[in-house]
């Protein structure tokens, strides 16, 4: 029988820096705040004392020159583990993740590997405004070379930190800010492998594919529906979990997506397209997303609670597809504001 | 020893090698443009013509163990490292023999046995790289150095402040030399950046500085020397900035008509590798007959090189989808 320990998701994060750090001593974390603060999302706690200021290091206000100085270190030999502290930040440091990390195994014909993590807190909900509240998948979702991946609760935020850092790839974590907060108990055996979508709930309706803190959500919405939804924790953006997404779709004949990014580009366009591509004839309505809108992330308490996908508001869509047949429309077009 | 780790230490032992390695990078560039006409070379290239005494001085200081990131012009710095001829010339063609096997080109030149990262097509890219391989030296307590090497234009991009300032902060092992060849792109130095001793901006990180004088390896070997032993004693970094002079154009396209008039001629007076023919036949170690024959020989190797690339395959369509993510039971578990 599986040991779990109740605990936080931020503390999951640390338990699995920390046992790898224990396991392996070449993982090392640096970042802004890292060391000395202990993370200013509480996300290193401990690790200075016990690890040393050789592995775990601040770092100036400069995401390029670090992120950098990750992606030599990793060639190297090393596997560090750097913190973005909002994902926006990551912006000035692309062309270190993008262009130089994603390349070097290609451009060394296969000699070299970048084994390094970067974790991004990420997401909406706390009124941090819109240059601190994006979730921004689409930034490092569409470069061959990255790893992609974004825990829903504690247990996924230590078996997929772990993985990460255990993957021989550059791996982009990215953290809900909203979840680090929340209980939830983690069995520190599970492993948790990159590529491997959650089914969290078996259904035979309708198949519900989510990510991050929109799991959650969804998993409100299906049980206020009452409806037999199959859930999946997508987990993994990229590469994201073909056969299990698939296998549900075809069982159940209906896809809907729950994302937090905007409409336009979001990971959830690429499930369904290719759920509507592979399985077309098996559809028994059109896949469709529940998406925020083509807005920044509004700051007011009242505009951010309404920007993100509700339980009421998915509900609402599960049911109205399931009883009609159409996609619904969303909750800005009912209102008459796009 | 593989052959190209012999090359490296043919530079590393001897003086006419180091000799001979800067005749045969200028003979390689001489070849560039001909191949382009002949179709054999597409895209772009950037040639280092004027710039062979630093990167065959830089190469003759460092071990093998030590880690090079270039730039884009990188061709010289590839071949005085000690890749072959044929693995860079090959590369840029897009040929199998190619040191990316062809899927590179003439920007991503690479060879982890002789320490060279893959060469960025990005201003200042490698920089904050070569840095993060001084903090591994670091951390694991070996005395091997890092060494980026940039031109003047990427000391007015972040990534030269973020770099210097972060490996200056955690004292890495790492050399920083600007190849300053006056032009960055198409512009002049001058009217891009306010200051003309570029090196002067490692005061900004309490980084030890100097200039050398890029067109005489003995120069270059001395300040290079200097710098390194710095970094292997824990003594941190240091940004040095080399004196060069482009002799072509930034690349393929550019026919360099900005330059002001007489400029060129001036810095040729002063071109790297009669500045170490004059030094050799002085200490008596070449005379003008051997001179002769030595570039003789390597126009001759150096068609053979291009023959030999000619004759090499085109990489098949699999070899597009290689090398992208580690294979899965490559990974540590």
């Amino acid at each position: 029988m599986a040991i779990t320990t109740p605990m936080r998701f931020r503390q999951a994060i640390v338990q699995a820096l920390a046992d790898e750090m224990r396991a392996d001593s070449t993982v090392m974390l640096f970042g802004e705040d890292v060391a000395q603060a202990e993370g200013p999302f509480k996300t290193s706690e401990g690790l200075l004392t016990e690890f040393g200021p050789l592995r775990i290091r601040d770092t100036p206000i400069s995401e390029m020159g670090f992120t950098g100085a990750a992606v030599g270190a990793a060639i190297m030999g090393m596997r560090p583990v750097i913190e973005i502290m909002f994902m926006e930040f990551l912006g000035v440091a692309l062309d270190q993740l993008v262009t130089e990390a994603a390349k070097m195994r290609y451009l060394s014909n296969g000699k070299l590997s970048v084994p390094m993590v970067v974790r991004a807190s990420v997401g909406s909900g706390l009124g941090f405004g819109c240059q601190h509240s994006q979730t921004l998948e689409n930034w490092v979702a569409a470069t061959p070379g990255l790893k992609v991946v974004c825990p829903s609760d504690a247990q996924s935020a230590y078996s997929l930190t772990r993985s990460a850092i255990q993957d021989p790839d550059p791996v982009i974590v990215l953290e809900p800010r909203i979840l680090y907060a929340e209980r939830g108990d983690v069995d520190t055996s599970l492993v948790l492998p990159i590529g491997k979508a959650r089914v969290l709930r078996k259904g035979n309706e309708i198949t519900v594919v989510s990510l991050g803190q929109m799991v959650n959500v969804a998993r409100r919405a299906i049980e206020t529906s009452a409806l037999d939804v199959e859930l999946i924790d997508l987990a993994t953006v990229v590469p994201w979990d073909r056969e299990t997404v698939l296998t549900s779709v075809k069982k159940t004949g209906r896809l809907i997506v729950v994302e937090e990014a905007p409409q336009s580009g979001g990971w959830g366009s690429e499930i369904v397209a290719a759920a509507t591509s592979e399985l077309f004839c098996q559809l028994k309505g059109a896949p469709f997303r529940i998406t925020t809108p083509d807005v920044p992330v509004p700051y007011s308490g009242v505009l951010e609670a309404r920007f993100v996908p509700t339980a009421d508001d998915i509900a609402r869509q599960l049911i109205e597809s399931l009883k009609t047949g159409t996609t619904p429309k969303s909750w800005w077009e009912l209102e008459g504001l796009k | 020893m593989s052959a190209e780790l012999e090359r490296r230490r043919a530079v590393q032992e001897d003086a006419i090698a180091q000799y001979e390695r800067m005749i045969e990078i200028r003979e390689f560039e001489g070849q560039i443009n001909g191949l382009f006409a002949s179709g054999s070379i597409r895209g772009t290239t950037h040639l280092c013509l004027g710039q062979e005494a630093l990167a065959v001085g830089l190469a003759s200081v460092l071990r093998p163990t030590d880690i090079v990131s270039a730039t884009y012009r990188g061709h010289g710095i590839a071949l005085a490292l000690g890749l072959s001829p044929e693995s860079v010339l090959g590369e840029i063609m897009g040929k199998t023999i190619g040191c990316c096997g062809g899927v590179g080109g003439s920007m991503h030149l690479s060879n982890m046995e002789l320490g060279l990262l893959p060469t960025s097509a990005i201003i200042g890219g490698g920089m904050p790289i070569a840095a993060g391989a001084a903090l591994s030296f670091q951390v694991r307590k070996t005395d091997d150095v890092a060494v980026a090497v940039f031109g003047d234009g990427a000391t007015n991009i972040g990534a030269f402040h973020e770099t210097l300032n972060l490996a200056a902060i955690w004292n890495l092992p790492v050399v920083f030399i600007c190849d300053n060849n006056v032009y960055g792109e198409y512009s002049r130095i001058n009217t891009t950046t306010p200051l003309e001793d570029l090196h002067m901006r490692a005061d900004s990180y309490k980084m030890p500085h100097f200039a050398l004088d890029g067109m005489d390896i003995a120069q270059v070997q001395k300040g290079v020397t200097e710098a390194v032993i710095r970094a292997r004693s824990n003594g941190g970094p240091t940004l040095i900035e080399a004196k060069t002079y482009r002799f072509a154009g930034h690349s393929r396209a550019d026919q360099a008509l900005y330059r002001p008039e007489g400029e060129l001629e001036k810095w040729e007076k002063r071109d790297p590798i009669k500045l170490t023919e004059e030094a050799l036949i002085a200490s008596g170690a070449l005379n003008p007959q051997r001179i002769i024959e030595i570039k003789s020989e390597m126009k001759t190797t150096i068609e053979k090189v291009v023959a030999t690339c000619q004759d090499s395959p085109e990489p098949n369509l699999a070899s597009m989808f290689q090398n992208i993510f580690t294979p899965a039971n490559v990974g540590r578990s």
